[in-house]
């Protein structure tokens, strides 16, 4: 059992971590998701009593780790799998850490087998393989046969097989009642192998939920379905029969309703009653890492801005398109986009959607559902009012991206 | 009982890396071949010297002049000892199994400094014995007044500037840092300082200057130095427990980096 209460931690000015508390149960694996920077290996750190808290405490099984009695046979960790020494060999890096702990030096052959290393591990670890070195970094964790399991990111630079092994070997450990917490990047990973979650972003908890809970939270069905943009008022017919029928309605950027609740037979049979035309109805199906993109998208700290090539590149000859870019792909609430079109919807003045669009993973602007959304295929207007003065030809016109550079503040890197 | 669990971890982990045999064998090589050309030298040129020199020739002392060199090995040891855990992020799986950083940091000083005391003591007697073979006639014997003590104390300096760049090398952590303040302090600085007449008073005081006064016999005819051998000794013990509780205390705490 691990107890984070209030816990924080500040370098300098910068607050890595604030006030995180959450519990992390023994028979379960625990995974602790946030992007990278969000303060996740310095609360392993804290854990550990690595780091010393700026305020609050974590403690395990009620103690602080730093007055743990015996504290290596009761808590193993993998936090960085490349902190070895290159010169030494996996079974002398094993064997040292064994003798720390009073730990039987044919403990070091029986995790060496389990992790498969046994036959590299006279071999100097300079020469190790990210993967082989994430298995002695479980190894090392492994060796006092611990209660409460700290992973930091085990399943970075291991291949398929070995990820396959690492969540086993996680669910296994639980399985025997024992506390494991992993942490990862990889929503989609978390989904497979944690039984609980606890995501932060920029030191904050944003969930502590059962994966159970977080899926059918966050990525419930849904049914997308377009009436011809030619007759906005079949939309708000087919709108009001589907709320009626007990759907919820959500309208989507291109003009398309999100509809959910209702399966898709029964919408179409709305429809037709309704005597409107459809011309989409497809399921949909919003994935975690899409909802989990979404819980901390305002959290992202490393964010891409668009690559200008300022000066890189010829101009282009006047009257000549800029090549566009394709708009909102990989963006949570974006999907297929409508087929080009004659006489779509006009361009609308694209600086009254930005402001309080919040901005996609990626570096693109996600226009809040139901505001009048720019029609990525739609002409673009011949400036984007927010890029910097340049030639105009020269200056690639992508209102989308163009709120990116100003979120992209000094404040956020650290 | 803990302690001696992180004695026998840091035990493996020393023998368990190719530095420590290189720093090791470089210090004991530089030292006695060092003292011996030395010698050889000086046998040769006794016969050229003033008597004022004749007066002043300390055959002990001079069979240790290799040390000025030896000891950046040993520096490059006891650096390396400890910063190695900081380079390699190894502190972090080491302080996770050891909570009690004090039991840490003193179980594997003690571990190197022990490994540092055999070594320089089984090298300061062989450059003595090596360094007297090559004076011939001019030699000093291991039962002459003061003679035992210089080559016991030569290997206690050895040790105690390994010891020192531990200390220092658990201040500054970083074995690039450590190395570029050490290596130029011992070779150049100490040097410079006890070398101009102004600085003299000062650097009599600096760790290797006062600490080597312990291998000297024959004290010098116009020598000044406010201490004796054991009391300059002692200064260099001061020394190395300065720089040893700054790592320490800092250790204990800062966060594990």
């Amino acid at each position: 059992m691990i107890e984070a209460v209030g816990l924080t931690k500040r370098y300098g000015d910068k607050t890595a971590v604030y006030n995180l508390s959450f519990q992390v149960r023994p028979g379960a694996v625990t995974g602790f998701l946030g992007p990278n920077g969000s303060g996740k290996s310095t609360t392993m750190r804290m854990i550990l009593g690595l780091d010393n808290p700026s305020a609050g405490q974590v403690t395990i099984g009620g103690y602080p780790y730093r007055k743990l009695p015996n504290a290596p046979r009761q808590v193993g960790a993998l936090l960085d799998a490349k902190a070895v020494h290159g010169g030494r060999s996996a079974r002398s890096h094993l064997l040292s850490l064994a003798q720390l702990s009073g730990i039987p030096a044919r403990r070091v052959d029986e995790v060496l087998g389990v992790v498969g290393l046994h036959e590299v591990a006279g071999r100097r670890s300079k020469g190790f393989s990210l993967g082989m070195g994430q298995r002695l970094g479980i190894a090392a964790a492994l060796l006092g046969d611990p209660q409460v399991l700290l992973f930091d990111e085990p399943v970075n630079g291991l291949d398929p097989e070995g990820i396959l092994w690492v969540r086993n070997l996680m669910k296994a450990l639980a399985a025997e009642g024992r506390t494991v917490f992993v942490s990862s990047h990889l929503m989609s990973e978390m989904a497979l192998t944690a039984d609980h979650l606890i995501v932060i972003g920029r030191g904050q908890l944003l969930a502590d939920m059962s994966v159970t809970d977080f899926i059918s939270a966050n990525s419930a069905d849904f049914a997308r379905v377009r009436t011809p943009d030619t007759e906005p008022q079949q939309r708000e017919k087919l709108s009001a029969a589907i709320t009626e029928a007990g759907g919820h309605v959500l309208p989507e950027q291109d003009g398309g309703l999100r509809v959910t609740g209702l399966p898709l037979p029964r919408i179409s049979d709305i429809a037709h009653d309704a005597d409107v035309r459809l011309w989409e109805l497809s399921p949909h199906q919003a994935s975690l890492e899409e909802a989990y993109m979404r819980m901390t998208q305002g959290a992202v700290d490393y964010r891409s801005t668009t690559d200008q090539k300022a000066g890189l590149q010829q101009p282009l000859p006047p009257g000549a398109q800029p090549p566009m870019p394709v708009p909102g792909q990989g963006q949570p609430g974006w999907y297929a986009p409508p087929p080009p079109q004659q006489g779509g919807q006009p361009f609308p003045a694209p600086q009254a959607v930005p402001v309080q669009a919040p901005a996609g993973p990626y570096g693109g602007a996600v226009p809040a559902p139901g505001a009048p959304a720019p029609n990525p295929y739609a002409q673009p207007a011949p400036q984007a009012p927010q890029a910097p003065p340049a030639p105009a030809p020269a200056a690639p016109p992508v209102p989308p991206t163009a709120p990116a550079a100003d979120l992209t503040k000094p404040e956020d890197a650290r | 009982m803990a302690a001696a669990q992180v004695v026998r971890s840091e035990w493996t982990k020393i023998r368990s890396v190719a530095s420590t045999m290189w720093t090791l064998s470089l210090a004991v090589v530089v030292t006695i071949a060092l003292g011996m050309l030395i010698s050889a030298l000086s046998r040769n040129e006794f016969d050229g010297m003033s008597t004022r020199d004749r007066l002043s020739f300390d055959p002990t002392f001079i069979s240790f002049a290799g040390m000025g060199l030896g000891q950046l090995a040993m520096i490059v040891f006891g650096v390396l000892v400890v910063s190695n855990e900081y380079s390699t992020g190894m502190i972090r799986a080491s302080l996770a199994a050891v909570p009690r950083r004090g039991t840490f940091l003193l179980s594997k000083l003690a571990v190197a400094t022990a490994l540092a005391l055999a070594v320089s003591m089984a090298t300061s007697f062989a450059a003595f014995f090596l360094g007297q073979a090559m004076l011939g006639e001019h030699k000093a014997s291991i039962g002459d007044d003061g003679v035992l003590r210089a080559v016991l104390g030569g290997g206690l300096y050895m040790t105690l500037i390994a010891l020192f760049s531990m200390g220092v090398a658990a201040m500054l952590r970083s074995p690039m840092l450590s190395l570029g303040i050490l290596m130029p302090f011992f070779f150049l600085i100490s040097n410079i300082l006890g070398n101009v007449d102004a600085t003299k008073k000062v650097g009599q005081f600096l760790p290797d200057q006062a600490g080597s006064k312990i291998m000297q016999v024959v004290t010098p005819l116009d020598d000044d130095t406010p201490y004796g051998p054991w009391g300059g000794l002692g200064i260099m013990v001061l020394w190395v427990i300065a720089a040893v509780v700054g790592g320490y205390v800092l250790l204990k705490r800062r966060d594990a980096q």
